[in-house]
């Protein structure tokens, strides 16, 4: 089998599920109890988060974990929106957000909220001139994506902490779930309050997120309980999944000191090959995230592309797989302007470090027999 | 070209007379324990001041390392070049370069190396001229410089330096000898501890643990908080006392309204004992006048009274907010605020008096005879040892 479509799940590290599976079996006490068996578990959960926050150069306070990337994104969004609607209701996000951010502010609007939706450039970029003139007075939250997840494309998040930073009533959340392993996000910028990260994303596993709130920034609640997690996200806590996704990014952490040259690397190979084939064309900009690549073959129809070669035990997507299953267009590409021929014929390449330059070889290959194939039939 | 050394300057020690040697070589010894870990540097001392030689090593963790330790004012980068005019003029417009944003500059030069032959003053002159020729749109400032070079030019080398970092000032641990710290799981004590070893107190620790009535959890926070302190003072064992059955006694024993009083006493007395028994020489608690029950002056009074030992109470006289602040500086607060009983809080009556009397307590109290008690719990203290640079263990193995 070849995978290469890290963006939507990993496969977990052996390790890792090691993990998921002693501290289920061994450490399985709530860590409210007060027993002592309980706090065993309250003590491996406090290393674990001591371990996570050491890893983003954050304190232990300022991370609250969730069931994931969606549950994060909704908890900062609309956690900001309800705790500070007075000082005011307008938020400012992109065009080719994640549907959890999209949606959230969508649900916003519809109880009263103004939602600006920044346009991007072809290269999927939004332009810093258009966001710092978008900033009002009643502006309460900034919600960008570090790197998109359907094109790879990478965010100004610096610049854009650097603004928000001179308005003292404003909170940024980064969506830093593609980004996270891959683009390393500096915590430490005072301009960056909220930031989501997920488990599966980097071998870790579902039902695992993480969210950054930098200390001194205050959100209601999405849930109300028993008061775990300083009560920002009560419910007892998923120890094993926790401890899970906190050893899957020291190894991916790792990984990414060593392995950032190897996923370029194979980015370029990709790139280099499929650029040679004129019914191929690139969507991902040279700047953009090495471990993400869109392409899009027009008029040859996604899904059977990707049947094509699943077929051939071989896995890419069209979009993301939180979209994929809806109308035929790219939301992301068309918000890019792209032509027709380019936004309904969009698939995705996405690497991990586990990949081979040799299965990235065979894809290629596999790829442009799947398309000769498909040429006889189509026409 | 880049900083090659950071130098130490001392506290208050430099007033410190015939035992300036002594306290300078407990700091040195300090200086290097904190920086153990890095293996490639070497400490320089001298008479009024200390060099690490940084030897390749990255400056900023040795800085923030050495901001930690008791006894040190200050600390600067420097750049050490051989006596030579040139070298120095190269040296000084170094600094002045990575002083980053500076428009304005001083130069300071000092010159206890006589046999260099240009003086001090027209030093001064020839280097700003250096720097005023090599720069542009900086200019000098005497009064208000956004950054001033140092030049020193000593008998080994000269030495500039731009900038001075605060340190934590104090004396250096190990100087003034030895105090056992009543330590509970609440913020005062821990903070009471930092103080006292600022003052260049050593600190051992002395804890009341009452299992069932206060869990294991309760005692993990109180060895995480002693753990804690060793930043500052690099190892300290903490002494459990197993408190139940005198405490039982107390409650049978005692009317409750004064059974609290009465458990302070006991407190100071085991301790009393044990700093006998371990030759340390004084007490230190937490004790902030007036903000509980137990920290009236009557209260004081009384409980004070089964001791002649010295009682250092380093918080007497703060405002809770202000030893919080410490608290949370010195990274003890988030651990003391987790919500376990301790001893204190488990036996506490709906209404101590907070107006004991000696002539009450002694009433009550000396019918009752504690000593047996006392002895058998001296037998069965349970001491462990921390030190900064050894990670606590646990059964957690390869999980994270």
């Amino acid at each position: 089998m070849i995978y290469l479509d890290n963006s939507a799940t990993t496969s977990p590290y052996p390790e890792v599920l090691e993990s998921f599976r002693k501290v289920s079996e061994s450490y399985y006490g709530n860590p409210s109890s007060i027993h002592q068996f309980g706090g065993e578990a309250e003590k491996l959960l406090h290393k674990a988060t001591k371990q996570a926050a050491n890893l983003l150069k954050v304190d232990s306070s300022e991370l609250i974990f969730t069931s994931g990337g969606t549950e994060s994104n909704n908890l900062a969004i609309k956690g900001i929106a309800l705790q500070h609607q007075n000082r005011g209701r307008h938020i400012i996000t992109t065009q080719i957000e994640h549907p959890s951010v999209l949606e959230a502010c969508q649900a916003l609007e519809s109880h009263g909220f103004d939602v600006t939706y920044l346009s991007v450039d072809a290269e999927g970029k939004i332009d810093m001139e258009q966001l710092k003139n978008e900033i009002r007075d009643d502006t309460i939250l900034i919600s960008v994506m570090h790197v998109n997840n359907e094109l790879g494309t990478i965010q100004p998040i610096k610049q854009i902490a650097d603004i928000v930073i001179k308005h003292p009533k404003l909170f940024f959340h980064v969506d830093h779930v593609q980004g996270l392993g891959k683009i390393s996000l500096d915590f430490t910028h005072p301009g960056i309050h909220l930031c989501s990260m997920s488990s599966h994303k980097i071998h870790g596993l579902k039902g695992t997120g993480l969210l950054y709130i930098q200390s001194g920034t205050t959100l209601s609640p999405l849930l109300h309980g028993g008061g775990q997690q300083s009560s920002t996200r009560p419910g007892t806590e998923n120890l094993a999944g926790i401890v899970a996704m906190v050893k899957a990014m020291r190894l991916t952490f790792e990984k990414q000191k060593h392995g950032y040259g190897h996923l370029i690397k194979l980015s370029d190979i990709i790139r280099n090959l499929l650029q040679k084939d004129d019914r191929i064309m690139i969507n991902t900009p040279r700047d953009g995230a090495p471990h993400i690549l869109n392409i899009s073959v027009p008029k040859f129809k996604p899904e059977v592309v990707i049947h094509a070669l699943g077929k051939k035990n071989i896995f890419i997507s069209t979009k993301s797989a939180c979209s994929s299953k809806h109308s035929d267009e790219s939301a992301v590409l068309a918000a890019c302007g792209l032509g027709m021929e380019r936004t309904h014929y969009g698939l995705r390449i996405s690497l991990s470090y586990q990949n081979t330059e040799e299965e990235v070889r065979q894809f290629c290959k596999e790829f442009k027999e799947v398309l000769d194939e498909l040429n006889e039939v189509m026409r | 070209m880049q900083y090659d050394h950071i130098l130490i300057r001392y506290g208050e020690l430099s007033l410190k007379g015939k035992n300036k040697k002594q306290f300078i070589s407990q700091l040195k010894k300090n200086v290097k324990q904190k920086l153990r870990e890095f293996p490639d540097i070497h400490i320089i001392r001298a008479r009024d001041r200390m060099y690490i030689k940084l030897n390749g090593q990255d400056h900023e963790p040795i800085i923030e390392k050495c901001r930690e330790v008791f006894g040190i004012q200050s600390v600067n980068l420097a750049l050490r070049v051989e006596n030579s005019l040139d070298k120095i003029k190269e040296g000084a417009l170094f600094a002045l370069n990575e002083a980053g944003n500076a428009k304005t500059f001083k130069i300071t030069t000092k010159r206890p190396n006589k046999s260099f032959d240009v003086p001090s003053q027209e030093m001064n002159q020839v280097l700003g001229g250096h720097l005023l020729s090599n720069t542009e749109g900086i200019t000098v400032d005497v009064r208000n410089p956004d950054v001033e070079i140092r030049v020193e030019i000593r008998n080994d080398a000269t030495y500039i330096m731009a900038g001075k970092i605060p340190a934590s000032g104090g004396l250096p641990v190990g100087t003034t000898g030895k105090t056992l710290l009543l330590l509970s799981g609440g913020i005062d004590s821990p903070v009471a501890g930092y103080l006292a070893m600022k003052r260049g107190v050593k600190v051992e620790a002395i804890h009341f643990h009452s299992p069932p009535y206060t869990s294991e959890r309760a005692k993990q926070k109180v060895l995480d908080l002693a753990k804690s302190l060793t930043k500052y003072g690099h190892e300290i064992r903490v002494h459990i006392v197993p408190f139940t059955e005198l405490q039982q006694k107390i409650f049978r024993e005692i009317p409750e309204g004064y059974g609290m009083t009465v458990m302070r006493r006991q407190m100071l007395k085991v301790s009393e004992r044990l700093a006998k028994q371990e030759g340390i020489l004084s007490l230190t608690t937490g004790e902030s006048l007036g903000q509980v029950a137990s920290q009236t002056m009557e209260s004081m009074n009384a409980i004070n009274e089964v001791t002649n030992y010295p009682i250092i109470r380093p918080l007497v006289a703060m405002d809770k907010v202000d030893i919080i602040d410490i608290s949370r500086k010195i990274g003890t607060y988030e651990t003391s605020i987790q919500p376990y009983e301790d001893c204190c809080t488990i036996f506490v009556p709906k209404q101590p008096k907070t107006r004991p009397s000696r002539e009450k307590i002694h009433q009550f109290e000396d019918p009752v005879d504690f000593s047996e008690d006392i002895d058998k719990i001296l037998r069965n203290i349970e001491t462990i040892t921390f030190t900064e640079h050894e990670q606590q263990s646990d059964d957690f193995g390869d999980l994270l």
